[in-house]
């Protein structure tokens, strides 16, 4: 056990370091650029010299990198020092980008990955419907090659993004006659045509990030398709261990607990500082317990992808650690932000500090993400099954 | 960058592990458990044999000179195998002489203590759960009188080492005048503790001050951390063993969603926890800033994980799971133990928040 990087690594954080200290911010005239457009030239540089796009080949536009997770760590936290941006987030280069490269014919590589790491193009998903939630396979939305292209009807919901997404990712069933998972096909299509409509889905938090999509005769090439007519099960999955992945980063976790003892500081308990009340010190540090725990979890799967070792079946916890922890952690502070948990989370008040606000939308926000992605209860299911050998139940097994 | 074992480490825990399955089956635990004297001399005789005794003591003194983290994962199978004996008290008084003793008690008691010539123990507890070096009133001087509780194996020890006023140790021996071991009642049948009580007795006080006192805090509640994580790993493992084996309505009762998840939320609960005290051992050799804390930590989460762990072991085994003839229950009593010994979490917690400035 050694937490302290090799003197090779210390020279490639120096390395790193020394790259953001002269491109971030950007200066001069750049500098009075739109703030996407400063992140977009940012980027640009920044795989050019190799740090982001690591695991996408030079001819798609990616730095192409040979597999290093401890200098994609070490790029992480120097990249999260200086608050540059990092690897641009969102569905399309987090799940779409890694199938294609897994599963896309070449052609689709070439037109879509630049584009998409570049953030010039942004994708939807078009997985859950009305019916279809947790039972995914059951979906309906229904594709039929017709005179050289697919002809799409039906319904997706919850849709995030779709109202500005340029293309969407969608499974929809293509073999009417075929077993449920045999019929479905993965297929691309323009969001920006009359055959889709999208209408927005209003969340309890106020804000409208995701959608319905309703397709009637929406169209698409026969060949804008990734993998064959009824493996588009096969090809989400790579898709949706991608997402488990994203979900389940501890970075993240410290941070916001972090965050959370910063609003104890400043928290007032009968005139003292609520970080002074025995319960509230008893509730941080039993929650921090967690956040260590799985901040070092998170260092020993580190270790063991640097081994090229698989995790083992604590891979399959992160989601539910993590989504347990933002729940926690916003009750916690819910209590400490006192009365301001009766204003709307949007409302910027006078006196209060902004973040209270914020953690308010996260009391609710973290309900989303222990939703969003499988739900917990599905997790559950997943590492009694996978991870602990626990035969599945009747039902399930039927379908 | 490397959160993980060595090969030499696995191969500790996987030797410790056969032997305690060859030598230590669930018949033999069972008679120890149920027997009056509850120390059984030839399966110790058989860890030291192994070397557990000698792990974390140096080489100068006849021990192996490795660091908290083999001795840790050393107790984190015998947590895991349930092994009754005095492993973790023997090896807190090796950790307080090595850290509050001078070179003379060093000389003489290590080399005895790492080949287990002479059994040792700690005598902390004041009552009232008043644990900590911080708590110690019992004046120090050339005899010693003043009573101590919950003192692991204290009717077998041969040396005693007592926490003195303000965070300092004194060594006593056993047969010296005014020293009485009563036999406590304890509920871990596993783990035996008896009161001592000291009139005038004659002692050997050592050099270390609070400072020592501190280091030797934050090693013994590494070494429950470690037990409780490898007692809470093993009951999930049984229970899960359990829920594929029962059948009920023509099949295996793990089938059902119910227990599945409440076994998935006890996986949750236990296995990303493991860091905790990988970690507070690491930081009590490698990041001074960060040992104590860290200790206060793992030892405040792994023990309340484990005693939740142990309960929800029982009801995942039914009405099974609450007979006295059940092994849950052993591991039940010995997440007590951990949980209660050199203080409950709430008060490590508290010294956490302390610790972190708060």
């Amino acid at each position: 056990m050694d937490l302290s990087y090799s003197a090779e690594y210390e020279a490639f954080r120096a390395e790193v370091a020394k790259f953001l200290a002269a491109s971030w911010p950007l200066s001069g005239k750049e500098a009075e650029l739109p703030g996407d457009q400063k992140a977009s030239v940012f980027r640009g540089r920044a795989i050019e010299v190799g740090y982001l796009a690591r695991s996408v080949p030079k001819r798609y536009g990616g730095s192409e990198q040979p597999a290093d997770v401890l200098k994609a760590q070490i790029i992480r936290e120097e990249f999260f020092r200086a608050r540059a941006p990092g690897e641009l987030g969102g569905i399309g280069p987090s799940m779409l980008v890694p199938t294609l490269l897994e599963k896309g014919a070449e052609w689709q590589k070439d037109k879509f990955i630049g584009p998409t790491i570049r953030g010039e193009i942004v994708w939807c998903q078009g997985y859950s419907e009305p019916g279809s939630g947790s039972d995914l396979a059951s979906l309906q939305t229904r594709a039929e090659l017709v005179g050289g292209e697919w002809v799409i009807n039906g319904q997706k919901i919850w849709t995030s993004g779709a109202h500005v997404a340029d293309y969407m990712f969608c499974l929809c069933r293509t073999e009417r006659e075929a077993p449920k998972h045999a019929g479905i096909s993965y297929l691309l299509l323009s969001m920006k045509q009359p055959g889709i409509e999208v209408r927005p889905l209003r969340q309890m938090t106020g804000a409208a990030d995701f959608n319905e999509v309703f397709f009637s005769d929406a169209r698409t090439p026969a060949d804008w398709i990734v993998g064959k007519r009824g493996e588009g099960w096969i090809v989400s999955r790579t898709t949706l261990k991608h997402e488990r992945n994203m979900i389940g980063d501890a970075a993240n976790t410290v941070m916001m607990f972090e965050g959370l003892v910063a609003l104890a500081k400043r928290s007032l308990r009968d005139g003292r500082p609520a970080l002074d009340d025995p319960g509230i010190r008893q509730r941080l540090v039993a929650l921090e317990g967690y956040v260590r725990s799985h901040q070092y979890s998170g260092y020993r799967q580190l270790t063991k992808a640097a081994k090229a070792q698989e995790p083992g079946r604590i891979g399959l916890m992160n989601k539910l650690v993590s989504t347990n922890l933002g729940q926690e952690m916003a009750k916690l502070a819910l209590d400490l932000v006192g009365d301001d948990g009766l204003l709307e989370p949007r409302e910027r008040r006078l006196g209060a500090p902004r973040e209270n606000g914020q953690w308010i939308g996260q009391f609710m926000w973290s309900l989303g993400s222990a939703v969003a992605g499988g739900t917990a209860n599905i997790q559950r299911n997943v590492i009694g099954e996978r991870g602990l050998g626990l035969p599945r139940d009747a039902a399930a097994q039927r379908s | 960058m490397n959160f993980d074992l060595t090969d030499e480490q696995d191969l500790l825990q996987e030797t410790v592990r056969q032997y305690a399955s060859n030598v230590c089956t669930p018949t033999r635990r069972r008679a120890i458990f149920d027997g009056d004297d509850g120390h059984d001399t030839e399966l110790w005789r058989g860890l030291l044999e192994l070397g557990l005794g000698a792990i974390a003591v140096p080489d100068e003194f006849g021990g192996a000179g490795l660091e908290l983290l083999d001795l840790a994962l050393a107790a984190e199978v015998l947590g895991a195998e349930a092994v009754p004996g005095p492993f973790l008290g023997h090896s807190f008084a090796g950790l307080a002489i090595l850290h509050a003793g001078s070179d003379a008690q060093k000389k003489t008691w290590l080399p005895k203590l790492a080949s287990g010539e002479v059994l040792g123990t700690v005598a902390f507890a004041e009552g009232d759960g008043r644990w900590q070096p911080e708590d110690w009133t019992l004046a120090r001087g050339a005899t010693l009188t003043g009573v101590k509780a919950h003192v692991p194996f204290g009717a077998h020890a041969g040396l005693f080492v007592v926490g003195t006023r303000g965070g300092g140790f004194a060594l006593c021996e056993r047969g010296a005048s005014g020293l009485v071991v009563e036999p406590l009642p304890g509920i871990d049948r596993t783990r035996r503790i008896a009161s001592l009580a000291l009139e005038n007795t004659a002692c050997d006080v050592m050099p270390g001050g609070p400072e020592s006192a501190s280091r030797v805090r934050d090693a013994a509640l590494v070494l429950l951390a470690a037990d409780a994580f490898g007692g809470a790993a093993k009951l999930l493992e049984l229970s899960v063993e359990y829920a594929k084996t029962r059948q009920q309505f023509g099949v295996t009762i793990g089938s059902f969603q119910g227990l599945k998840h409440q076994l998935a939320t006890m996986a949750v609960e236990v296995e990303p926890a493991r860091g905790l005290y990988w970690y507070a051992a690491y930081a009590f050799d490698h990041v001074p800033s960060e040992a104590q804390r860290s200790a206060a930590l793992a030892k405040a989460h792994l023990t309340q994980v484990y005693m939740q762990i142990a309960r929800d072991a029982v009801e995942a085994h039914g009405g099974i799971g609450f007979t006295w003839e059940c092994d849950v229950q052993i591991y039940f009593k010995r997440a007590m133990f951990d949980r209660a010994f050199l203080g409950a979490p709430a008060a490590h917690r508290e010294r956490a928040a302390a610790l972190a400035g708060w």
